[in-house]
């Protein structure tokens, strides 16, 4: 596929791939190129000596960046992505080792410094663990949170929100209280994409079984009850045409109430005590 | 700050042990809400933990949850000094994702801008760093440039800052004559002008230079060790520009130098910044002689929206528009890794797509998080006040580094 897009063009991935998987031998497990990516997946076990082979021996000297992918429908749920840079040969290349909650990723702090702060950043939003790295704190998250939360079973409004008390005069803690629901806007086509029920659409998944009707019944008409030619008739008959004009005008909606003669004043109880009582007192 | 006065157990005399301080995260010189735990002995650094997330919105949280065009404003958001220069990582990955191509005007109006967003940029980073270490009077009138910048901006796209304007595929809607125009008059004159009367205060200043030679001295090797990139990496003499070496949109059509330091401390990065000033007016002044007419996105209508005017004759355009704006285009499966030479440094966008029409994940490389990491280890030894000349130099804002 020719390239059209105008992104970074760096060093021609020309037989890099191969060069790669061949020296790196059994510790990759995967390799593709796709999008103009080279992306090895290297055994979680090997990826410290793995990238120290690259940047001794293949010249990416610089550790740009490590990201974590969460994908829940696999055994191993995440993903750690090393993105590598060579100065020397003007070229990137990505690696990935994919790990569970249980297991452990070795360290890359022993080749690259600034690894250090990345894996913290992995740690604190994916929960997956480094070992080796000697301080392995949170580092996003405000100081005593709980979970990890760019996990995609972790809700986008997470659990607690805070705010300024000025009871206790200090911030505090208290669960999510959403004033409106959480709207997710689902743009998917309906003939295309979506395989749920749609909103008002339940009875059709039910109403699978019977049978097709030959000829549908349509009531666009008024004149059109649904019920058959018989019924169709008789409402014809009874529709009444429309009233010819007499000159009579019609009665109209009735005056206030308040200005009735054959009701008392309007105003209730309390006005007509006031009325009574006047003649007692003069 | 906790001081104790302890008698030393073999002579008995009193000595001072070393005390920590919080430096932050409200503090005018921390650029933003960055808290560091500083170690001193007496008035020299020991060590400095920074404590970073204190802006962390959940922003890559977010983009996953909205379709691509809707996910591009929180691009602006993101280093709001820069924010042109954000979009320009997160378009050229989804471009690079969709393979499609962006017209030529589109591409010279990108690097043109770019290129404002650099001048803008530096403008407050050398202005504030100046500031920093105790002159006033620079930092006032190169925020006149500032301004003039912010100025075209809304001219462009409507918005002072949070401009939204670069769009996959080409940028939202085209300039007009006169706003180019004004661009090339005010780089002959007024912008040069107030810049350099500026830096003919600082540049030479005696003062500037004791508080910034020789502070935060980073040798070629640590620089690539730790991950440097943008004016930190080149002050280090290592002349590595993304705009030169992976050239994206027209920038290899551009003829620029990329301005190195040679001693690798806080004067060289504040002087690669100076010295990039110039190039990006010089590259500004190319775009503006050499931008062709014609259309300013793609005309691949299952990704860009089509005009406005379109849409009052022709069915087809209505639902285009109708579809683009609430489903949004999908992007086919795959995973790339785009990088581009902010003003910052390295800014990179990780991007995964599932092939639906919201991204599945998008890590955002900050610059900000390998050089505030190296903060420890390039200030250690050095006095309490160098502490914020090296954050100065080292450009940091806190919506990119905490995202």
């Amino acid at each position: 596929m020719p390239v059209l897009h105008s992104a970074p063009r760096y060093t021609s991935n020309d037989s890099v791939l191969d060069t790669l998987v061949a020296a790196l031998g059994s510790k990759v497990v995967a390799s593709k190129e796709e999008h103009g990516e080279i992306v090895l997946t290297i055994a979680r076990g090997e990826i410290e000596n793995a990238l120290r082979a690259l940047r001794d021996d293949h010249g990416y000297q610089q550790l740009m960046e490590i990201a974590g992918v969460d994908y829940p429908s696999r055994a191993e749920r995440f993903e750690v992505v090393y993105m590598l840079l060579s100065v020397t040969k003007n070229h990137r290349v990505i690696a990935k080792v994919t790990a569970a909650e249980n297991t452990a990723v070795p360290t890359v702090t022993t080749l690259w410094p600034n690894a250090g702060w990345l894996e913290r950043e992995v740690f604190d939003m994916y929960g997956v663990v480094f070992a080796g790295n000697p301080d392995l704190r949170r580092i996003l998250t405000d100081y005593g949170f709980e979970g990890h939360p760019f996990r995609k079973d972790f809700p986008l409004t997470g659990y607690v929100e805070l705010r300024y008390s000025e009871e206790d005069k200090r911030v505090v803690y208290e669960p999510v209280k959403l004033a409106q629901d959480l709207r997710s806007f689902d743009f998917m086509s309906p003939w295309e994409g979506a395989d749920y029920v749609l909103p008002g659409d339940e009875k059709a998944a039910q109403a699978a079984g019977t049978p097709p009707v030959a000829e549908p019944k349509v009531t666009e008409k008024s004149g059109d009850t649904g019920a058959g030619e018989k019924a169709n008739a008789k409402v014809a008959d009874t529709i009444a045409p429309a009233p010819a004009d007499t000159g009579k005008q019609d009665a109209g909606a009735p005056d206030p109430t308040g200005t009735r003669p054959d009701r008392g004043p309007a105003g209730g109880a309390r006005a007509n005590e006031g009325t009574g009582s006047a003649p007692e007192g003069s | 700050m906790s001081m104790q006065l302890e008698s030393s157990p073999t002579t008995g005399d009193e000595v001072i042990s070393n005390y920590t301080i919080n430096f932050g995260p409200q503090h005018p010189a921390a650029h933003g809400v960055l808290r560091m735990v500083m170690e001193l002995d007496g008035e020299i650094i020991e060590r400095i933990d920074p404590h970073v997330g204190l802006l962390h919105r959940g922003t890559e949280k977010l983009i996953e949850h909205k379709t691509y065009l809707q996910a591009l404003p929180y691009f602006d958001r993101l280093d709001y000094c820069s924010p042109l220069a954000m979009e320009h990582s997160y378009v050229l990955a989804v471009e690079k994702l969709l393979n499609i191509e962006v017209p030529l005007r589109a591409q010279y109006l990108r690097v043109l801008f770019a290129e404002l967003t650099r001048i803008c940029n530096h403008m407050l980073n050398i202005g504030s760093h100046v500031m920093d270490v105790g002159a006033m009077t620079p930092n006032l009138w190169l925020f006149e440039i500032r301004e003039d910048c912010l100025n075209f901006f809304e001219r462009a796209s409507g918005a002072r800052m949070h401009s939204a304007w670069f769009r996959p595929g080409g940028v939202h809607q085209d300039v007009p004559l006169k706003l180019l125009t004004d661009i090339a008059d005010w780089l002959d004159t007024r912008m040069p002008r107030l810049f350099e009367d500026a830096m003919s205060l600082v540049v030479d200043n005696r003062i500037f230079k004791q508080r910034n030679v020789d502070i935060a001295v980073t040798s070629k090797a640590d620089s690539l060790a730790w991950g440097f990139s943008g004016p930190m990496i080149r002050a280090a003499g290592v002349a590595w520009d993304l705009r030169k070496a992976q050239p994206y949109d027209v920038y290899d059509r551009m003829d620029f130098e990329i301005p190195v330091g040679t001693n690798s401390d806080c004067y060289d990065r504040f002087m690669v910044r100076v010295e990039e000033v110039r190039q990006s007016a010089k590259i500004m002044k190319q775009c503006l002689r050499d931008m062709p007419e014609g259309p300013i996105a793609s005309d691949d209508r299952k990704v860009v929206p089509p005009k406005r005017a379109e849409m009052k004759s022709s069915m087809e355009s209505l639902i285009h528009h109708f579809k683009l704006y609430t489903e949004g285009f999908h992007v086919p499966a795959g995973e790339v890794y785009v990088a581009t030479e902010s003003p910052k440094g390295e800014f990179g966008v990780y991007l995964v797509s599932d092939g639906s029409n919201k991204p599945y994940r998008c890590k955002i490389r900050p610059t900000a998080f390998s050089h505030l990491q190296a903060m420890d280890f390039m200030s250690k030894g050095h006095m309490l006040p160098d502490a914020t000349a090296i954050l100065g130099a080292i450009d940091v804002v806190f919506g990119e580094c905490d995202r």
